[in-house]
C-alpha cells in the first residue's frame, strides 16, 4: 500500500461534517507490499480443496477424503436431539469456554482412567473446534520463530503449514518401508522410523515433535519400542510431544493403541488431541480435545481464548452424554468403541481382498480408516509424463476419479514439497463407508482389471 | 534438564481475560447475571427445529465445505445482497467462522502483520486488543469522538457498529469520516456489526462497506449467536471482495478447516425463511429488536428509580450507567484493580447482581475515565429483569 502523509487531517471532529475537496488518492492506489501478512506465505495451498472439488463433480464412489458415509450410533444422534429441544435451552447459549462442564468432566475420568491418572477437568482438559484446531493451538502456543519441529512422513497434510504458519520450521524424518515376507502383503508396520536418522534430527533448537499414531494415512500403529525410542529422545533433549490419537480406537487384529503420555517422562510433556468426530463418526460436529498437565494447557487456554475462545455447546452436550454411556460399557461387547474397530475391520479385509485382486498392492493397516495401496501395476493406463510437476501419483488420482469415477487421494499430499517423489505410486483409500460402497468401489476396480485384460 | 518450555512470544502477557474472571463469578445460580451478553430467552423455535432436522441427515453430520456450508453461504449472500444493494458471491466474498470472535481472528491473523499498525475506538469489545497484539502488531487506542491518529503505519481501523458496550449506533456522517480516512491513507476496516438488527427506533444500521470507495476495503463481520439468539452455536462470518477473503479463507484453512454441519445448515433455513418475509414485520430480525426495545426502555427505567443515569443505547443490548452516585466507599478493598472491577465484584456479592465493568474495555490510558461506569446486559427474560428490578429498588435498604 501507498502510504503518505496527505495534508493534515489532525483534529478532525466526528461531529464536524465531513468536508470535500481535500486532496485523496485515487482508491486504484497500487500497493507497494501484499496486502496479507507474511505468516500466510507459502500456506495457501491446500490438497484437499482441489480433490474434494473433484470429487464432488466426478466421482460415483467417494473413498477420497477421510469420513464415515453411515450415520453417528443412534444413542449419539439421540444425546444431541435431547440436548437442543430439551427444557434447558441455555444450551444453545455460550458455555465455558474451555469446555462445557459435563464434558470436561467426562473426559477427565475416561483419560484419567485409561492414563492410571488423576485429572482435573478444569486444568487437565480443553474442549476445541475439532482436533484440527487443537493442532492450531499447540503450534501457536509454542513455536516461535526458528523453532524447529520433526514431522514424521507420511503426515497429516495441515501440520506442516501450521508450524510454518507459527514461523517454525518443519524438520521432516520418513518411515521407510521394509519389503515384507515372501508372498505377504505389506503392512504398515512393515513402515519403519530409521532409529539413526531419528536422532539426528533432534538438536537444540527442536521444540517439538508430532507423533500420529495410528497414522494417517498409513493406517501404522506404533509399537511399545517405536514410542520408547521418540520417548527417549523427548526427554533427553527436553522436547514437547504433540499427540495426534484421534484415530485410536480404530486399531485390528489386537493390536493395542498405546498412549506415549503414559511412558515414562512423557506426560509432562505431552499434549494429546482426541477427536469426537472420529471417535463417534460425527465429524462434522467438530469437537475435539486436548489432554494434558496444566503448565502446557494453560498455554492452549491463552490461545484458544483469543482465537475461538467458545465451542458450539450443544455438540459438546451430546459427546459427554455418548462418553458417559462408554464410560459405563467400558470393554463390554456393547460399548461403540468395541463395535466400531470390528466393523471397520471387516470392511477394511474387504477393500484390502478388493484391491488385491485387481493388481493393486494394498499395505494393510494396523489402524484408522485408510488403506495405502501401490499403483505401480496400473502405470499403463496412466503413463509417466516426464519433467512434470505433479508428482505421478497425483495425476493418476486424477485420472482415477474423472475416469473411473473412483476418488482416493495421492499419498504424495502426505508428504513435504521436496519428498513429494519419494513415495509417488501409492493412493490412499477411507474405508469408513457402507457395504454398498465398497461394493461399487469392488464393481469398478473390477471391471477396469477385465478391461485391462480383455485382448 | 529442567524444563524450557514457556509460552511463545505472540501470546505473552494475553492469557488474563474479563470473561474468565467474570463468567466464573457470576456461574452461581442465585445470581441474576446482567453481565455476559447472552440471552437466557429461548431462540425461536424454528431455529431448534430446523437443527433437529439437520441432524437427521446422515450426511449433515458429516464435514462440509471448508469455507462455509453450501446453502449457508448462499443464504447469506442471499440476504446480504439485498441489504447491501450489490452482487455478494457465496463462494469468493464469504467465509463463515466459529462466532464472529472467529472472524475478527480470522481477519486479524490474515491482514495484521508486525509493523502495522491498528486503530481500536474506545470502549471496545475487549478481544480487539489481545487479537492486534497476538499478531505482533500495535493497537492505537482513540476515543469514540476524535479520529486523527491515522497515520503511513495503519493497516486498518476496527469499527463496531451497532457498539459494544456504549449502544452508539454510528451515524452516515460519522461514518463517511471514518470511510475518508480510510480511502485517503488506503486502510483497512474491519467492521464489526454482529448486532446489526438490534436497532431501535429513530435509528438505522448503516454498513459503511456501502459507502463509496470502502467495498473493497472492508471486511463486514456478522454474528448467528447475536442474530438468532443462538451465542452457543458459534457461527459467524466475514464478507467482503474476494482479493481480501481469500486470505481470510488460507487463515480458516489452516486453523480450524471447516465449522460444524448441522448447525450450518439449520442457520441456513432460518435465513430462508427470515429472507422471504423481509418486508414483514414479522421476520425474527425486526421482531427481536422490537421486543430488545421495551426491555430497553424497562432497564433504564429500573436504573433510573434507582437514583443512577444510565446511558440509553441506540442499539445492541447492552447499556452502561455510572455507578458513583450510589457513593459505594471501597477503598478498603486492597486489590489492585480499577474502582468498577472492585464494585462489580462487591454487587455480586452482596446484592446478588452482576454486570461487566466499563473499564474491561479500554485501553490503558482510558481505564481510569471510565472506571466509575458499569455494563448490564438486558436480553433477558421477564423473570430475570423482575429480580433485578427488586434488587434495585431495595438498594438502599440493606446496608452497603
Amino acid at each position: 500500500m501507498l502510504r503518505r502523509a496527505g495534508p493534515s487531517l489532525r483534529h478532525f471532529l466526528l461531529e464536524r461534517k465531513s468536508s470535500a475537496g481535500y486532496s485523496s488518492y485515487s482508491s486504484e492506489a497500487k500497493m507497494s507490499r501484499p496486502v496479507q501478512a507474511r505468516r500466510l506465505e507459502g500456506i495457501d495451498k491446500n490438497i484437499w480443496v482441489e480433490f474434494v472439488k473433484l470429487a464432488a463433480t466426478y466421482s460415483k464412489v467417494n473413498l477420497g477424503q477421510g469420513f464415515p458415509d453411515f450415520p453417528p450410533p443412534d444413542f449419539l444422534k439421540e444425546a444431541f436431539v435431547r440436548a437442543l429441544s430439551g427444557e434447558n435451552h441455555m444450551l444453545h447459549q455460550y458455555t465455558r469456554a474451555f469446555g462445557h462442564p459435563p464434558l470436561v468432566k467426562i473426559l477427565a475420568q475416561f483419560f484419567g482412567k485409561l492414563l492410571g491418572r488423576d485429572l482435573d477437568p478444569m486444568t487437565n482438559v480443553m474442549v476445541t473446534v475439532g482436533a484440527y484446531q487443537a493442532l492450531f493451538c499447540c503450534f501457536q502456543a509454542f513455536v516461535d520463530e526458528g523453532d524447529e519441529v520433526i514431522i514424521i512422513e507420511p503426515f497429516f497434510d495441515c501440520y506442516e503449514p501450521m508450524v510454518k504458519m507459527a514461523g517454525g520450521m518443519p524438520v521432516f524424518v520418513p518411515l521407510r518401508p521394509k519389503a515384507p515376507k515372501d508372498g505377504k502383503l505389506m503392512s504398515s508396520a512393515d513402515w519403519q522410523l530409521d532409529p539413526a536418522e531419528l536422532v539426528s534430527k533432534f538438536n537444540e533448537r527442536t521444540k517439538a515433535i508430532v507423533l500420529n499414531s495410528p497414522n494417517n494415512p498409513l493406517g501404522k500403529v506404533f509399537s511399545r519400542g517405536e514410542l520408547e525410542l521418540i520417548a527417549n529422545l523427548c526427554v533427553k533433549h527436553d522436547t514437547l510431544c504433540i499427540s495426534d490419537e484421534v484415530y485410536e480406537w480404530l486399531v485390528y487384529d489386537g493390536k493395542e493403541h498405546i498412549r506415549i503420555a503414559s511412558l515414562q517422562g512423557m506426560w509432562d510433556r505431552t499434549v494429546i488431541i482426541g477427536s469426537a468426530g472420529k471417535t463417534f463418526s460425527a465429524t462434522g460436529w467438530k469437537v475435539g480435545w486436548t489432554v494434558g498437565p496444566n503448565r502446557l494447557l494453560q498455554h492452549l487456554r491463552t490461545v484458544h481464548q483469543n482465537s475461538v475462545y467458545h465451542c458450539a455447546t450443544v455438540a459438546q452436550e451430546a459427546v459427554a452424554q455418548g462418553f458417559q454411556r462408554e464410560l459405563e460399557l467400558y470393554g463390554k461387547p456393547e460399548s461403540y468403541f468395541v463395535q466400531l474397530p470390528k466393523e471397520l475391520q471387516q470392511k477394511r479385509d474387504w477393500l484390502v481382498q478388493s484391491l488385491d485382486a485387481v493388481g493393486m498392492k494394498p499395505i494393510i493397516p494396523e489402524g484408522t480408516y485408510f488403506l495405502v495401496a501401490d499403483i505401480s501395476e496400473f502405470k499403463s493406463d496412466v503413463p509417466d509424463v516426464p519433467d512434470s510437476d505433479e508428482p505421478y501419483d497425483s495425476r493418476f488420482a486424477k485420472w482415477m476419479v474423472k475416469n473411473k469415477g473412483l476418488a482416493t487421494i495421492p499419498l504424495s499430499a502426505f508428504y513435504c514439497g521436496a519428498h513429494k517423489n519419494n513415495y509417488n505410486h501409492f493412493i490412499r483409500f477411507c474405508f469408513a463407508k457402507e457395504e454398498a460402497t465398497l461394493k461399487a468401489a469392488n464393481d469398478i476396480l473390477q471391471k477396469w482389471k477385465l478391461e485391462r485384460t480383455s485382448p | 534438564m529442567a524444563f524450557r518450555h514457556k509460552n511463545t512470544r505472540r501470546i505473552e502477557g494475553l492469557d488474563s481475560n474479563v470473561w474468565v474472571e467474570f463468567t466464573k463469578v457470576a456461574a452461581d445460580p442465585s445470581i441474576v447475571n446482567l453481565g455476559q451478553g447472552l440471552p437466557d430467552i429461548s431462540p425461536p423455535s424454528y431455529v431448534k427445529d430446523e437443527l433437529a432436522k439437520a441432524a437427521a441427515v446422515d450426511r449433515l453430520n458429516q464435514y462440509t465445505r471448508g469455507f462455509g456450508h453450501p446453502s449457508l453461504v448462499k443464504a447469506l449472500s442471499q440476504v446480504y445482497e439485498r441489504v447491501c444493494g450489490r452482487k455478494i458471491d457465496p463462494l469468493t466474498d464469504i467465509l463463515v467462522t466459529v462466532g464472529a470472535y472467529g472472524s475478527l481472528f480470522s481477519t486479524i491473523q490474515a491482514l495484521i502483520e508486525e509493523g502495522d499498525e491498528v486503530i481500536i475506538i474506545e470502549p471496545f469489545y475487549d478481544c480487539y486488543e489481545p487479537m492486534v497484539k497476538m499478531a505482533g502488531a500495535k493497537p492505537v487506542f482513540i476515543p469514540l469522538r476524535y479520529v486523527n491518529k491515522f497515520n503511513s503505519k495503519t493497516k486498518a481501523i476496527i469499527l463496531n457498529t451497532p457498539h459494544n458496550p456504549i449502544g452508539k449506533v454510528f451515524t452516515r456522517e460519522e461514518l463517511q469520516v471514518i470511510a475518508d480516512l480510510c480511502i485517503k491513507h488506503d486502510t483497512l476496516c474491519i467492521s464489526d456489526e454482529v448486532y446489526e438488527w438490534l436497532v431501535y427506533k429513530g435509528n438505522k444500521h448503516i454498513k459503511i462497506a456501502t459507502l463509496p470507495g470502502m467495498w473493497e476495503r472492508t471486511i463486514t463481520i456478522g454474528s448467528a449467536g447475536k442474530t438468532y439468539s443462538v451465542t452457543g452455536w458459534k457461527l459467524g462470518w466475514s464478507i467482503g471482495p474476494q482479493n481480501l477473503i481469500k486470505h481470510l479463507q488460507v487463515v480458516h484453512q489452516n486453523t480450524l478447516y471447516t465449522c460444524p454441519t448441522p448447525l450450518q445448515e439449520a442457520l441456513a433455513q432460518a435465513f430462508w425463511l427470515d429472507y422471504k418475509r423481509m418486508d414483514d414485520p414479522d421476520c425474527y430480525f425486526y421482531s427481536l429488536s422490537r421486543e430488545l426495545e421495551s426491555k430497553r426502555d424497562r432497564m433504564a427505567q429500573l436504573l433510573q428509580e434507582a437514583g443512577l443515569k444510565p446511558v440509553i443505547p441506540d442499539g445492541g443490548y447492552f447499556m452502561i450507567v455510572d455507578v458513583s452516585t450510589l457513593n459505594v466507599d471501597l477503598s478498603d478493598v486492597h486489590e489492585k484493580q480499577p474502582y468498577d472491577y472492585k464494585f462489580v465484584k462487591w454487587m455480586i456479592t452482596s446484592k446478588k447482581l452482576s454486570a461487566i465493568p466499563l473499564s474491561a474495555f479500554c485501553g490503558p490510558e482510558t481505564k481510569r475515565q471510565f472506571e466509575k461506569y458499569i455494563r448490564f446486559c438486558f436480553i433477558k427474560k421477564d423473570s430475570t429483569l423482575d429480580a433485578a428490578e427488586v434488587i434495585l429498588k431495595n438498594w438502599n435498604k440493606q446496608t452497603a
